[in-house]
């Protein structure tokens, strides 16, 4: 039999908080296997997030825009510091990397399809340009990344951006391992790889090895490209500052910081779970690397004149210093429109969304909870993107499985999904009294927490105080 | 060619830049001009990065002096000489075509390259043909250590000595050595020379203009397959 709360209480058995049941089950499964667990999604733990904050809607000294009525601008602009062509984008929500191989050829294209319809941008991941997903794509940022499976210089001049990886919020620092069951002989083939092997995506890049060689790389691909295509470094959260001013310095366009509650498709626990720091910490530091190199669009950073009206101009375009910008993507654990309003009133450009993505998709749906207890998890809880088994056929290279998955209905719900991001987003600038979503800043907010206080940089609700300050 | 400055010129039948006059990005915008053909001379490159990258089109360019990094990256079709050294990460990415260095080239030769020649006259030093995936590279002197680490596909003929972790992690790649291995990396062994490898071997040797080397003097190295799969027994091999 199964005790109740009741029952436990009543028969005095405590928990331990130290050893409670799923740190049992993880020493028992240890003990059993003599290897450590591999999952995918991204940390679980309850760490300091955007739910800590919450923002001072107008009253007195502010004025609200109308709902329905009164226009707030969604449409930013990424990559236009050394990029001949930068991506105008209708909202700031964008989706993060995930790689053909992690994911199943429909689901790249629902991917492309959902990003498409609502005028926003997708990434490639591991394993290079699919067709499918360059052709269901208006705007397609190219990762470049360590391991340079199919990496095709034919691809990156059709890409309309380029990101070069360093690292990823779920495993900074870390490679990545695609098991044996996930690499088809599709995917096999565009990795240059046997079939069936456990693929090992490198955790440094082969070519070059710090900041300067950097440097070097990414005037390689600005020469390679004419200088048309903007130029993205993807960090995850671990010293942000300094690998922001290191990647500003680098030239990039664009810096995306991925807080450790970013996904992946399979890393070790430990590592998800106890390498990187929280997108909330990680955000404000990433923010003030780039205003103090000037290069932060003025108003969130406290500097330039207040727009009426009207989205971002060429005058917003530019940091503090009159240099032109370079815009900050901040991803790891964006849910809502509140997430995503919070992320841009704390400097942020826009941001990136793989696992809430995925969900849209249907990843993790009730109609499979009978399919996600067979392979001994649940709908909610299903994270085992490693094992090809997804149900949803999205995280699978299974012939069978990735033929439920129809991309034009997922592509359809994702559109939704950034939609009511967007509304959402709107609704809290407009009641901040911001007519574009940019405008909103960190004197919008306060925090519920003293811990997200001093990570956000923003008082404590009711105080003036910010913790460090 | 009609959009060039005046300080490139042709000589003979070739193009001719000069990058103490002509800046970088003029040249390989020309370099990169739609349905080019013919002869290039890229004059005092002096140590400049990104000589000669992303060229696309059945051209020769001959590059007079030291390049820096990654010249003739993410090469396709263009056979493109360096009569002189090369800096990090030469051919990076190649697809097709050949590289062809006169000196030695620094780390990262060939790194990741899908396709083509590379010929290094001279020594490589260390990561020579990193993560390669097709490539074939031929290396008249030594390789550094790590050389073809994790070299997925394409083959790798070194016909002075290898460097320590010499085919570390390495999958389907071949890797011929003529000298001496200070050690070999994870998963890397010595295999027999088969008739077909001997066949092999001689034609990239004279590809590269070795045609007098005796492949028999040649040892053959690849991938014991072990690790293929991540089992915890092998855990110590990693």
């Amino acid at each position: 039999m199964t005790y109740t709360t009741d029952d436990r209480a009543r028969l005095g058995l405590r928990e331990s908080a130290t050893f409670d049941r799923p740190t049992i089950a993880a020493i028992q499964r240890a003990a059993e296997t003599g290897i450590y667990d591999i999952r995918g999604w991204g940390a679980k733990r309850p760490l300091p997030h955007f739910d800590d904050l919450l923002f001072l809607g107008a009253s007195m000294s502010r004025y609200p825009l109308e709902g329905y009525r009164e226009r707030c601008g969604t449409d930013i602009v990424l990559g236009d510091r050394f990029g001949k062509h930068p991506l105008h984008l209708d909202i700031p929500v964008t989706i993060a990397g995930m790689s053909f191989g992690a994911l199943s050829g429909p689901a790249k294209e629902a991917l492309g399809r959902g990003a498409s319809e609502v005028g926003t941008s997708t990434t490639t991941g591991d394993g290079g340009m699919t067709p499918e997903e360059r052709g269901q794509s208006k705007y397609l940022v190219y990762q470049y990344l360590p391991s340079r499976y199919g990496m095709n210089p034919d691809h990156v001049r059709k890409a309309d951006a380029i990101e070069v990886v360093l690292g990823q919020g779920a495993k900074p620092g870390g490679g990545g391992m695609l098991l044996g069951q996930k690499i088809s002989e599709r995917v096999a083939g565009m990795r240059t790889l046997p079939e069936g092997i456990d693929q090992r995506s490198a955790c440094r890049h082969p070519d070059w090895t710090g900041p300067d060689d950097l440097t070097i790389k990414i005037n390689e691909l600005r020469e390679i490209t004419d200088w048309e295509k903007p130029i993205y470094v993807k960090v995850g959260a671990t010293r942000t500052y300094y690998d922001v001013k290191l990647a500003v310095h680098a030239g990039a366009d664009v810096v995306v910081v991925d807080g450790m509650q970013g996904g992946t498709a399979a890393t070790q626990e430990v590592f998800i779970e106890h390498v990187g720091i929280p997108t909330l910490a990680a955000l404000p530091q990433a923010v003030q690397a780039l205003a103090e190199l000037g290069v932060h669009r003025p108003r969130a950073s406290g500097g330039g004149t207040p727009h009426a009206s009207g989205g971002p101009t060429r005058q917003e375009g530019r940091g503090t210093t009159g240099q032109k910008g370079v815009q900050l993507i901040v991803s790891g654990g964006i849910r809502t429109g509140a997430d995503v309003a919070k992320a841009l009133a704390l400097g942020a450009d826009a941001v990136a969304i793989g696992t809430a993505a995925l969900i849209a998709l249907g990843d993790n749906h009730p109609r499979y909870a009978a399919e996600y207890e067979k392979l001994g998890s649940a709908a909610g809880f299903f994270d085992d993107f490693q094992d090809g088994t997804d149900p949803a056929g999205i995280s699978t290279q299974d012939p069978e499985l990735a033929a439920r998955f129809d991309p034009v209905e997922g592509g359809r719900r994702l559109a939704n999904y950034l939609r009511v991001l967007t509304m959402e987003a709107q609704t809290i600038a407009r009641a901040c009294g911001k007519a574009h979503v940019l405008h909103l800043e960190p004197e919008d907010l306060v925090a519920v927490t003293i811990e997200a206080a001093a990570m956000a940089r923003v008082p404590l609700a009711g105080t003036d105080w910010i913790p460090g300050r | 060619m009609d959009t060039l400055t005046s300080s490139s010129r042709r000589r003979s039948s070739a193009t001719c830049f000069d990058l103490r006059t002509v800046p970088l990005r003029d040249v390989n915008t020309a370099l990169h001009a739609p349905g080019i053909s013919g002869e290039f001379v890229i004059a005092h490159p002096d140590g400049a990065h990104n000589v000669a990258v992303g060229v696309d089109a059945p051209v020769k360019v001959t590059v007079e002096g030291h390049v820096g990094y990654y010249a003739a990256g993410m090469n396709q079709q263009a056979e493109i000489t360096i009569n002189g050294n090369a800096g990090t990460g030469v051919a990076e990415n190649m697809m097709s075509g050949m590289v062809w260095v006169k000196g030695n080239a620094s780390q990262s030769a060939g790194a990741t390259a899908h396709g083509g020649l590379l010929v290094i006259e001279g020594n490589a030093a260390a990561r020579c043909g990193i993560s390669t995936k097709g490539v074939d590279i031929v290396v008249g002197g030594d390789v550094g250590h790590m050389s073809a680490f994790m070299a997925q596909a394409g083959r790798l003929v070194i016909r002075g000595n290898a460097g320590e972790a010499l085919g570390d992690s390495i999958y389907e790649a071949r890797i011929y050595v003529r000298g001496g291995v200070a050690s070999l990396g994870a998963d890397c062994v010595a295999k027999e020379m088969r008739s077909e490898h001997h066949k092999e071997l001689e034609y990239l040797l004279k590809a590269a203009g070795f045609e007098g080397d005796d492949t028999a003097g040649y040892t053959r190295y690849g991938s014991a397959r072990n690790l293929y799969h991540f089992h915890v027994d092998n855990a110590s091999s990693y």
